[in-house]
């Protein structure tokens, strides 16, 4: 392997008109790593995800991804690489049934038969979509609507997904739920970033985490230091 | 739903059903015109195309999901496209094979031209913009008689050549085999052929990987750009396909009339073409085509209410605009209430197996 990462960011800054919403954030993801980055609402979070997957410009800074310099590049580009993002608030399309959901998942692929596979894959990980696949998105329930989510997106292979507040507004157990997928799909070989709120639970799955606040990484370090440190404690786990 | 179902599982009776279809709409003028009188001939080939300015509405507002509400533009590039080069105005007489794929171009082009700078906008400002353009077609064609004279103005473009197939006009009276083929029916059959073809475009299109593009679009624009779709090119795509089928609807349209005038194209037009969207069905090819038959066809035969209370009444109460408006009114508000889809949605069968599933 030539790069150590698989993707490297350097100094990202996006703005939205005047508004600098991320100021600077470095971090990097290794081949195969659970990383997660978590920080308060407004820390910018969703915008540097948006910045990775290619939906958002940067303003300046660079990314790297598999070694080759991908800054700028849309979405297109990237999710052909294997690049890809499960939208904050799940973003599926109700007026589409499950199945073309997941179709649209595969929509840059055209290997017929592996994408068959594919859906198998899929209905084994998530059986509740099995059981719905001719049901109109838009009649799931919030749960069943993130795992459709989660399955879109790896309806196109990703090497990289990175998801985007997985847990957002959904029951205690349907969460438990969720993130049993984001490890099994973890142990597919997927590597995997994820931002939350939800910092407890993202840090116990994670073996690496970044803290955003106001645009930038105030902290990065193992999973495990984050949750014994004294200021993530206080500032995201409520002590 | 039982029969509809019984017919899809038996080859040969839905093979007598489509042969049962056939004949009806090869057979439909002569009997249009044997039990109506012919006036009502040339109503069905108006509904016929509008049902092509409905089809191709419906890729851009019910597949894209684009909220184009000055769409009857493209009409009017088509049908002055044609007039302007088959009729006096300019001594050009070209014939239709030509005109037609260039109207449909001018059209695409027209299309871009119209998504291009609107690709970031969506709905209510959308409408606004579009809304717009359409007036803004409609009042070019209005001013470019000055100073040189293109468009001829309000007065509109007259003795616009009709369509030649093989030397043979269809504006004339034919005789074939003993039937006798007027100028209504020969122009029944072209546009029934266009109409034919647009449907069968438009049910490919709504089935392909296009096609379901543009309704992930429709959806969610940021999760239909994060799948890897190219979501500015499919959009102007949408603009273009709407586009071309308005522009060839035009064409036909300058060629049936023989005349065409800016007031034929007005803003009243454009949201005519969108309720016939929408109240048969946004997305739903065979709603579409409802919608755009019922509403060519009833506002017509309200024109018989006036005569019909004369005869009851001796004298007429409501004058038969006043009830087209009124009733018109009435059909959107109960349709809001009733029936918020358009009468023949998309997918009403899977609506009713998710009631079965208890959600």
């Amino acid at each position: 392997m030539s790069a150590p990462y698989l993707l490297e960011v350097c100094g990202l800054e996006v703005a939205y008109g005047g508004i600098r919403a991320v100021q600077g954030v470095d971090l990097a993801v290794a081949s195969g790593e659970i990383v997660a980055l978590i920080g308060a609402n407004g820390a910018g979070k969703t915008t540097t995800l948006k910045a990775l997957s290619g939906l958002l410009p940067p303003k300046s800074g660079s990314l790297r991804y598999e070694g080759a310099d991908v800054t700028g590049k849309p979405a297109y580009h990237l999710v052909r690489k294997g690049l890809s993002l499960v939208p904050e608030g799940r973003g599926v399309f109700p007026r589409l049934t499950v199945a073309e959901n997941l179709a649209m998942g595969a929509y840059i692929r055209n290997d017929r038969h592996e994408i068959r596979r594919d859906f198998d894959r899929v209905y084994a990980l998530f059986a509740r979509l099995a059981e719905r696949r001719e049901q109109l998105a838009g009649t799931l329930s919030g749960g069943e609507q993130q795992m459709l989510a989660i399955g879109r997106a790896m309806m196109s292979r990703p090497k990289l997904l990175l998801l985007d507040e997985p847990s957002m507004g959904l029951a205690p157990l349907m969460v438990q739920k969720i993130f049993e997928t984001v490890r099994a799909i973890a142990a597919e070989g997927v590597t995997l970033l994820l931002v939350e709120q939800n910092a407890k639970l993202a840090l116990e799955t994670c073996s690496r985490g970044y803290v955003m606040e106001s645009g930038r990484v105030v902290l990065a370090d193992s999973a495990a230091a984050l949750l014994a440190s004294p200021q993530v404690r206080r500032a995201y786990l409520g002590e | 739903m039982n029969l509809s179902a019984k017919v899809s599982g038996n080859p040969q009776l839905r093979w007598a059903l489509w042969a049962a279809i056939a004949l009806l709409l090869l057979t439909l003028p002569f009997a249009t015109e044997a039990l109506f009188g012919r006036s009502w001939v040339r109503i069905i080939d108006i509904a016929l195309l509008f049902v092509m300015l409905a089809l191709g509405l419906n890729i851009v507002v019910g597949f894209a999901g684009l909220l184009d509400l000055g769409y009857i533009a493209f009409f009017a590039v088509g049908a002055y496209g044609y007039a302007l080069l088959a009729s006096p105005q300019f001594a050009v007489h070209w014939p239709f094979y030509v005109l037609l794929p260039l109207g449909a171009a001018a059209a695409a082009v027209f299309g871009i031209l119209l998504g291009a700078p609107t690709l970031r906008l969506r709905g209510d400002y959308l409408a606004i913009v579009t809304l717009g353009f359409g007036e803004i077609i409609r009042v070019l064609l209005n001013n470019l008689n000055r100073p040189v004279n293109i468009t001829n103005g309000p007065r509109g473009i007259t003795l616009i050549d009709p369509i030649q197939l093989g030397g043979v006009s269809l504006a004339q009276t034919h005789e074939i085999a003993g039937i006798t083929l007027p100028a209504v029916h020969n122009y029944y059959y072209v546009f029934l052929f266009c109409a034919v073809l647009t449907i069968a475009i438009s049910l490919r299109l709504q089935h392909s990987r296009i096609g379901r593009a543009w309704m992930a679009i429709r959806d969610d624009e940021l999760a239909a750009s994060a799948m890897g779709i190219h979501t500015r090119n499919l959009k102007l795509l949408a603009f273009a396909m709407g586009a071309t089928f308005g522009g060839v609807a035009g064409g036909l349209f300058a060629s049936f009339q023989g005349f065409v005038s800016p007031a034929s194209f007005h803003l009243i037009d454009s949201i005519m073409v969108l309720s016939m969207v929408v109240l048969g069905g946004m997305g739903n090819v065979a709603g579409v085509v409802l919608g755009a038959v019922l509403l060519t066809v009833l506002p017509e035969a309200l024109r018989y209410i006036g005569p019909l209370q004369q005869r009851l009444l001796g004298e007429v109460l409501i004058d038969p605009a006043d009830l087209r408006m009124l009733l018109f009114g009435l059909a959107l508000v109960l349709m809001m209430l009733l029936r918020p889809e358009g009468l023949w949605p998309v997918r009403r069968r899977s609506a009713k197996a998710e009631a079965a599933h208890g959600r």
